[in-house]
C-alpha cells in the first residue's frame, strides 16, 4: 500500500487532508447558495463564484454512482482493482476505490449504499469508500 | 446567399503511419507538414500563421524554418486540431496572418518524444490519479456503467461500435487493422478496464498530420480541390475532472460545441451526408450521437448496433476506422479531419456518394475538452 502515490496537497486544500487523518470527510460548502457543498475544495463557490464558503463534514454515506474494474498497472495497486465514484448524501461526486469488496461486477450494484472508510497511506488517511454494512444509505 | 470564407487547401497525414521507429515526433509534425506543403504547392517561406497541440508550436516552426505572425499552442487533448481550424478561420478573417499551418505528430507507440504531452491538472492528480485510474481505458471508461443503467446502453452495443467501425476501415490500404470482426471477437478480447475489452480500446500508434487553411478567395490558386468551412464550428469544455462531470449520460462541452457548429452553420441534421466522431473508445461515438442530436438520448447505441452508421447506411460515420481501427496516436482529432477533408473532396477509400457536407467532432482529454467543424464542398449555400 504504501507505494501508492500520495496527493500533492496545496495551501487551499490542507484542511481536506487534515480532517482526514481525523477520520473526517470535510468538503466546503457556500453560504449564498443555502449551504450547497461542492467537491473538490476550493476557497470559493464553483457555482456562484462567492467567496464566502465554510467547511462541513461530510455524513460519510452515499451510494456507487459508477465503476470501471481496472486490469492496469498502477503503483500500490494490485489489478484488477475497482476505480469508483461515490455520489455522497449531500450531493457531490467522489473518486474512490472499493474497500473491503471483491473486484467483480457480482458485488458491484450501481446505487448500492457505501460507506465512508479510511485507507493509510504514509503519514496520511485517504478517503475511502466500502460496501454499508447497516444497509441502505 | 452566404460564400464561404475560409478553405482547407492542404491536407495530408505522415508518410507512414502505425509503427514509424524510424522518427521523433518533431519528425512526424514535419514529415506531414512537408506532405502537406507540397500537395499544395507551398515552402514554409508561405507559411505565416502555425499551430499545434501537444507540442510547442514555436519549436515546430523553427523546426521547419517558419516566421509567423500568428501562433496558436491550444493544447486541450485530441481535439485540439479541431480547435485550431475554428481559431485560423477567425485570424485569417481578421487579418492576423493569411496562410496557416495545423501540424499535428505523435511517437504514441516508438515513444521517440521528450516528454508526454500531458495536460496537467492539479486537481485531477490529487484528488482522482490517486485512486489509480493512471491510465485513459480506466478513467475515459468510468461514466459508462451509469449510462448503461440510466439510459439503456448495453455492452453489446458498445462492442458494436467496435464491428460497425471495422467494416469501414476494410476500405482503407492505410487503417492499421482491417479484418472484419464479430461481436463475439470484440467481447471475448482481453480485459481492459471491465466493461472494457481491448477492442473497445484504441490503437496505440506512430503518426501525424497537416493542414493548410487560407481565405476562400485565396483558394482558387491552389492546385487542390478546396474543402470549405460552413460557419465558424464550436468548442467548450467541462474540465479534466471526470468524476465531475455534471452528468455521466451526457458530455456538456459536447452538447455546447456541437450546438454553435451547427447554429454557425445554419445546418439541420438531416443536412449532414458524413459524420466523424474522435472515438478513443466505444461509447464516444454513443455520446457523440446523442449530444450532437443526431438521435435522442438513450438512442446511440442501438443506432450503431441496429447498423445504421455502416457503409451503406443513412449515416455515415466514421468512415476510417476510427481510432479503433484506422489509427490512434493519442491526440486523434488531427485523423477525424484528414477523414472529413478526404471525404468532402471526394478522394476517401470509403467514399460516400455525393457527400457535400461533413462534421468533425472530437473530445479532448477526458471528456475534458470538446470541438466541432463543418466541412462543405460546396463555395456557397
Ligand atoms: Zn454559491
Amino acid at each position: 500500500m504504501s507505494d501508492r502515490t500520495q496527493p500533492t496537497i496545496y495551501p487551499e486544500t490542507q484542511f481536506y487532508w487534515e480532517g482526514a487523518k481525523q477520520g473526517k470527510l470535510l468538503l466546503n460548502a457556500c453560504t449564498p447558495c443555502g449551504n450547497k457543498p461542492f467537491f473538490p475544495p476550493r476557497p470559493f463557490c464553483p457555482h456562484c463564484g462567492s467567496r464566502e464558503v465554510t467547511v462541513m463534514q461530510a455524513s460519510g454515506r452515499g451510494a456507487l454512482h459508477s465503476f470501471v474494474i481496472s486490469h492496469l498497472p498502477a503503483p500500490g495497486y494490485e489489478p484488477p482493482f475497482t476505480v469508483a465514484v461515490v455520489m455522497l448524501e449531500e450531493g457531490v461526486k467522489m473518486l474512490t476505490n472499493i474497500m473491503n469488496c471483491p473486484p467483480d461486477p457480482d458485488h458491484l450494484e450501481l446505487d448500492m449504499p457505501l460507506e465512508l472508510t479510511f485507507e493509510t497511506r504514509g503519514d496520511l488517511k485517504i478517503p475511502q469508500f466500502q460496501p454499508a454494512k447497516g444497509g441502505a444509505a | 446567399m452566404s460564400k464561404a470564407a475560409i478553405a482547407i487547401v492542404g491536407a495530408a497525414e505522415t508518410t507512414r503511419m502505425g509503427k514509424v521507429p524510424e522518427l521523433s515526433q518533431t519528425g512526424l509534425h514535419a514529415d506531414a507538414a512537408l506532405n502537406a506543403m507540397a500537395e499544395c504547392g507551398l515552402t514554409p517561406a508561405d507559411i505565416d500563421g502555425i499551430a499545434t497541440a501537444g507540442h510547442d508550436a514555436a519549436e515546430i516552426a523553427q523546426y521547419l524554418g517558419i516566421t509567423p505572425t500568428w501562433l496558436d499552442s491550444t493544447s486541450v487533448g485530441g481535439c485540439s486540431f479541431i480547435l485550431h481550424v475554428r481559431h485560423a478561420a477567425a485570424a485569417i478573417a481578421t487579418g492576423l496572418c493569411k496562410t496557416v499551418l495545423i501540424t499535428h505528430g505523435e511517437s504514441g507507440r516508438s515513444n521517440n518524444r521528450a516528454h508526454r504531452p500531458l495536460f496537467p491538472s492539479m486537481q485531477q492528480q490529487e484528488f482522482e490519479s490517486i485512486y489509480g485510474p493512471l491510465f485513459p481505458p480506466a478513467r475515459f471508461t468510468l461514466p459508462v456503467m451509469r449510462k448503461m443503467k440510466d439510459d439503456g446502453l448495453t455492452i453489446e452495443q458498445l462492442a458494436m461500435v467496435a464491428v460497425v467501425q471495422r467494416e469501414w476501415a476494410a476500405f482503407h490500404p492505410r487503417a492499421t487493422s482491417h479484418d472484419p470482426l464479430t461481436l463475439d471477437d470484440v467481447l471475448s478480447s482481453k480485459m481492459i478496464a471491465w466493461p472494457f475489452t481491448k477492442l473497445m480500446c484504441c490503437l496505440v500508434s506512430d503518426g501525424g498530420g497537416a493542414l493548410i487553411l487560407t481565405s476562400a478567395e485565396r483558394a482558387k490558386d491552389f492546385p487542390t480541390k478546396p474543402v470549405y468551412l460552413r460557419g465558424m464550428g464550436g468548442e467548450s469544455c467541462e474540465g479534466p475532472m471526470i468524476s465531475q462531470m455534471e452528468d455521466f449520460t451526457t458530455s456538456k462541452a459536447f452538447r455546447v460545441s456541437g450546438k454553435a457548429a451547427f447554429e454557425s452553420a445554419g445546418i439541420l441534421h438531416s443536412d449532414v451526408d458524413h459524420l466523424m466522431l474522435y472515438d478513443a473508445f466505444a461509447h464516444l461515438p454513443v455520446y457523440g450521437l446523442e449530444d450532437l442530436g443526431f438521435v435522442g438520448k438513450g438512442e446511440g447505441g442501438a443506432f450503431i448496433a441496429e447498423g445504421r452508421t455502416r457503409p451503406g447506411a443513412e449515416l455515415p460515420l466514421n468512415t476510417n476506422g476510427g481510432g479503433l481501427s484506422y489509427m490512434h496516436s493519442g491526440m486523434y482529432g488531427m485523423f477525424a479531419l484528414q477523414e472529413g477533408v478526404r471525404q468532402m473532396r471526394g478522394t476517401s477509400p470509403a467514399q460516400v456518394k455525393d457527400a457535400k457536407l461533413s462534421v468533425v467532432h472530437g473530445v479532448g482529454g477526458m471528456f475534458s475538452g470538446a470541438a466541432t467543424a463543418v466541412l462543405t464542398s460546396e463555395d456557397q449555400w
